[in-house]
């Protein structure tokens, strides 16, 4: 019994255990002693928390593109990121000019309205365009060769849009009736804040009755289920994948706005990081299921907006913030290592892995 | 089906026309033909950007006229048809350009664009006219030889084709010519006169000549002289084998001198990029594991090389090793960078793999930039003043010495990789790549195997980084970015995944080509995200496969010669 005990523990995973439990350990004694140092506040925790929240609501939008399109094609849409960037770079040029002439000011709603249509409008066309031209060829080609034209694709879609715009930071203006904030006792939340998490909120909303309730999310679900078995069942593939892309492209388009509101900067290379650490709350959440990613979103900005602070700080290491991505990596990680189905996701047999 | 076709072939002429006006447009506003255009292809005559704009106008015409079942007549027309339209589109662009101010959103949109697409021509509307014709004669033309002269269309292409790449390249030609006047003044007539760049007109006419009087003669004469080589007795075969190889390698031993510092210091980037495309090629080629942190490696050697060879950063590692005794640190420190890497990540696969390697090529990157390992790294700054290495005394720090060391790394790391090919670890990799279950259901240890790939792939990386750290003599973060990963990952894709001859080729146009062609490296890796799209759909076994996959893409034609045979 003990003998087969042993037997049936490999080198991998002992590898994997120390690892493991190295960084547990890590996280534990690093937040012990931030805590017991006690150099910030509530307010300035729940502070962190807030902004983790609208961070990470603008995550999972982006991360809902990443797992509608694995959802159905198990594939990674490489290039979601710059579909992201694309929106919002686009929308920029129409913000700045309703800034000019005051509409931006006089009627922020409409204006913020008309700046979401052209972003997701962007978005949703360069979406469709790289399935079309990257993707559709390839259905039947091993996994890796969709997976390298998805890079090609992202790179491209990259240096257009530097070309394009060129490729300095852009500064999108400052909406002055969306400046000051709320106050609740030691919550203090950004009305640019509270726009994101509403509107994040939302549009997830629209998207969850959109696949539940509709006859196209309906058939959506039926080819993620089984390609060739929807074909029979009279579904157009093709059709439902364009329109997945499309969905989850107009969605990263939101994302888009939300994000320029929020750090008013956008640039051709803006969308690699969020790109990245959507894909990460993707994972985070179950890759393949629309409220795992949401979740996962969420989880993910709280993370990492606690998490250098609250693991580092105490641990004396310098500027911990500088090294928020590497703790959102390193989640990735960690994730993919001893949960890769995700909070919510199902068990992935290993040949779906 | 039939029916379809006849009916519907104007449609898609109109299309790709459509098609082919919007990337034309496109690659104005991007900025690419405005930048091409201060390269001559013919000297005074012809620019690279009107080369570009030709070439787009002629590729969709002769992509539209390629339908075999159609008759030619209809073949032509249809091509003439795209290309009209495709100028008409462009046409269109310069209206709207004169009615809108464009440039408030694309910066590229300039007068000058504008000049070079309306040919320099100030009536605007003789130049639309001629923009017009000038699409329908080159369609003409393009969709003729397509389809109305198959023999010769290989001939013509080639000609063209050998003719823009001499113009691209004569300033490598130039320069390694320098020392031999002789040469250099019989050809003087090929170029343009001195400060263009360029062909001139008579040395574009005669090299089109050259080139496609050979092609001529290989495709009436070819097979009779290769039959005739097949039946020369072993022995001579191998003595002409032996003296090409013999040549080859005096031509590498030599190469500096004839190139000078500017190219052999173009020449050391390639062979920099070729070493890291070896060891890429046994991760992906070879084991078909997807890795895009390989500059994690890379980085990790430049590092070991920088803190060994001086001070370190703040905090003295005071050992002020030569670059001998750092050498070995640095690979080894990127083997067992390696192993790190592959324990975690041997259960995941594909796309998984690919991102989370990703990860950890910015982990490291995002380490070494922090103000937390500034103390040992230098943070931003990185480190400087790093050792050359030497030999017997001489200080190899300039370009054409420090050749020799790149040289001999990438001799050392081509002979490991293709011994390692068909060994049994090799043949270890390669089932794995096939179908782990299946690898794993025949004995093979992946634990070991794959550990293995990865310290492998990151020897070389990490040799490489090393030997990058010591031509630069700094080393900074910002030089180990992911787009080095993609570069990498380009190469040995284009060339072939898993073939070696393909990685040298792959560096030699992608890690080489760009270094030369200043207007190129702005668009460096919109090209290479091109490239690597199109060699996926098209060609996705690489420029020079690797004979399985050959085979792999090619099952029909072996089965008939295995029948046959």
């Amino acid at each position: 019994m003990r003998q087969r005990f042993l037997n049936r523990i490999n080198f991998t995973d002992i590898a994997l255990g120390i690892i493991g439990a190295a960084l547990v350990g890590l996280i534990v004694i690093g937040s012990f002693k931030t805590l017991a140092e006690g150099n910030y506040t509530t307010r300035q925790w729940l502070d962190f928390v807030v902004f983790g929240i609208a961070q990470g609501s603008i995550y999972a939008l982006i991360a809902l593109g990443y797992t509608l399109v694995y959802g159905i094609l198990r594939m990674i849409n490489f290039a979601h990121s710059e579909v992201f960037m694309a929106g919002s770079f686009t929308a920029y040029f129409a913000a700045v000019s309703m800034a000019k002439s005051g509409f931006l000011e006089s009627n922020t709603i409409i204006a913020v309205l008309i700046l979401f249509a052209i972003a997701m409008f962007t978005s949703t066309a360069i979406g469709v365009l790289v399935e079309r031209v990257a993707y559709r060829p390839l259905r039947r080609a091993p996994r890796l060769v969709p997976l390298i034209t998805a890079i090609g694709a992202s790179f491209v879609l990259q240096y257009t849009f530097k070309g394009l715009y060129g490729d300095q930071f852009k500064a999108y203006p400052e909406i002055d009736t969306l400046k000051g904030s709320y106050t609740w006792g030691d919550i203090n939340i950004t009305k640019v804040q509270v726009v994101v998490i509403l509107s994040a909120a939302f549009l997830m909303l629209l998207l969850y009755l959109y696949v539940q309730f509709t006859k196209t999310g309906k058939a959506m679900r039926a080819v993620a289920e089984d390609k060739d078995v929807a074909a029979l069942m009279g579904i157009d593939v093709d059709a439902i994948i364009v329109r997945t892309f499309a969905l989850g492209a107009a969605l990263a388009g939101a994302a888009g706005i939300l994000y320029a509101i929020t750090f008013r900067q956008v640039n051709f290379f803006m969308g690699f990081i969020p790109g990245i650490k959507a894909f990460t709350a993707a994972v985070l959440g179950g890759i393949g299921n629309i409220p795992g990613a949401m979740l996962g979103g969420i989880f993910l900005g709280l993370f990492e907006s606690i998490g250098p602070i609250l693991f580092l700080d105490g641990l004396n290491v310098p500027a911990p913030y500088q090294l928020k991505d590497v703790i959102a990596f390193s989640m990735l990680v960690l994730v993919l290592l001893f949960r890769p189905s995700g909070i919510l996701g199902e068990r992935l047999s290993r040949t779906k892995a | 089906m039939e029916q379809e076709n006849t009916t519907s072939w104007w449609r898609k002429a109109i299309q790709s026309g459509v098609i082919g006006g919007i990337i034309a447009i496109l690659a104005g506003l991007i900025g690419m033909i405005e930048s091409f255009h201060a390269r001559d292809i013919i000297a005074g005559r012809i620019s690279m950007g009107e080369t570009l704009l030709l070439l787009i106008v002629i590729g969709f015409a002769y992509s539209s006229s390629r339908n075999e079942q159609l008759p030619i007549s209809t073949r032509v027309t249809s091509g003439v048809i795209t290309g009209v339209v495709t100028s008409l589109m462009i046409v269109l662009f310069l209206m709207l350009g004169a009615a809108v101010n464009l440039r408030s959103i694309f910066v590229n949109a300039s007068p000058a664009l504008y000049k070079i697409l309306t040919l320099e021509i100030a009536n605007t509307s003789l130049a639309y006219i001629a923009i017009i014709v000038i699409g329908a004669v080159v369609s003409l033309a393009a969709s003729l030889v397509h389809a109305a002269t198959p023999f010769w269309k290989r001939i013509i292409s080639s000609g063209f084709a050998i003719v823009l790449l001499l113009a691209l390249l004569q300033d490598l030609i130039r320069i390694s010519l320098t020392p031999f006047p002789f040469i250099t003044s019989v050809l003087s007539w090929m170029f343009g006169r001195r400060g263009q760049e360029g062909l001139s007109i008579l040395g574009a006419i005669v090299v089109f000549l050259i080139v496609a009087g050979a092609i001529y003669n290989d495709a009436k004469n070819g097979a009779a002289r290769r039959a005739r080589r097949e039946a020369l007795p072993e022995a001579a075969k191998r003595t002409r084998r032996w003296v090409n190889w013999g040549l080859l390698g005096l031509f590498l031993l030599i190469w500096p001198q004839i190139a000078g510092p500017v190219l052999s210091d173009v020449t050391n980037s390639v062979g920099l990029y070729i070493l890291m495309g070896l060891g890429l090629n046994i991760v992906v080629g070879y084991a078909g594991l997807l890795d895009l942190g390989y500059v994690a490696f890379y980085a990790l050697g430049a590092f070991t090389m920088g803190v060994l060879t001086t001070t370190g950063g703040e905090i003295f590692f005071d050992v002020r090793w030569t670059f001998w005794e750092a050498l070995p640190f640095a690979v080894i420190v990127a083997v067992l960078a390696g192993i790190m890497l592959g324990i975690p990540v041997l259960k995941i696969r594909g796309d998984y793999l690919a991102i989370i390697t990703l990860g950890f090529g910015e982990i490291i990157r995002i380490m070494f930039l922090s103000d937390f390992l500034k103390p040992y790294f230098g943070g931003s700054f990185g480190i400087v003043s790093i050792a050359s290495p030497t030999i017997g005394g001489i200080v190899l720090d300039s370009p054409q010495t420090l050749y020799y060391v790149i040289l001999a790394a990438c001799f050392v790391a081509l002979f490991v990789a293709h011994r390692l090919r068909d060994s049994r670890i090799g043949r270890a990799w390669k089932a794995i790549r096939e179908d782990e279950d299946v690898a794993q259901a025949m004995g093979i240890n992946l634990t070991a195997t794959k550990l293995l790939a990865f310290a492998t792939g990151a020897a070389f990386g990490g040799l490489s980084g090393a030997i990058f750290a010591a031509k630069l003599s700094t080393v900074y973060p910002h030089s180990f970015t992911l787009i080095t990963s993609i570069n990498v990952l380009a190469l040995i894709i284009v060339g072939g995944m898993g073939s070696l001859p393909g990685v040298i080729v792959g560096g030699l146009l992608l890690a080489g080509l760009p270094e030369l062609l200043r207007e190129f490296s702005e668009y460096r890796l919109l090209i290479f995200g091109i490239l690597l799209i199109v060699m996926m759909l098209n060609k996705p076994e690489g420029f020079v496969p690797e004979a399985v996959h050959k085979r792999e893409f090619h099952e029909d034609e072996n089965l008939s010669h295995a029948a046959g045979g």
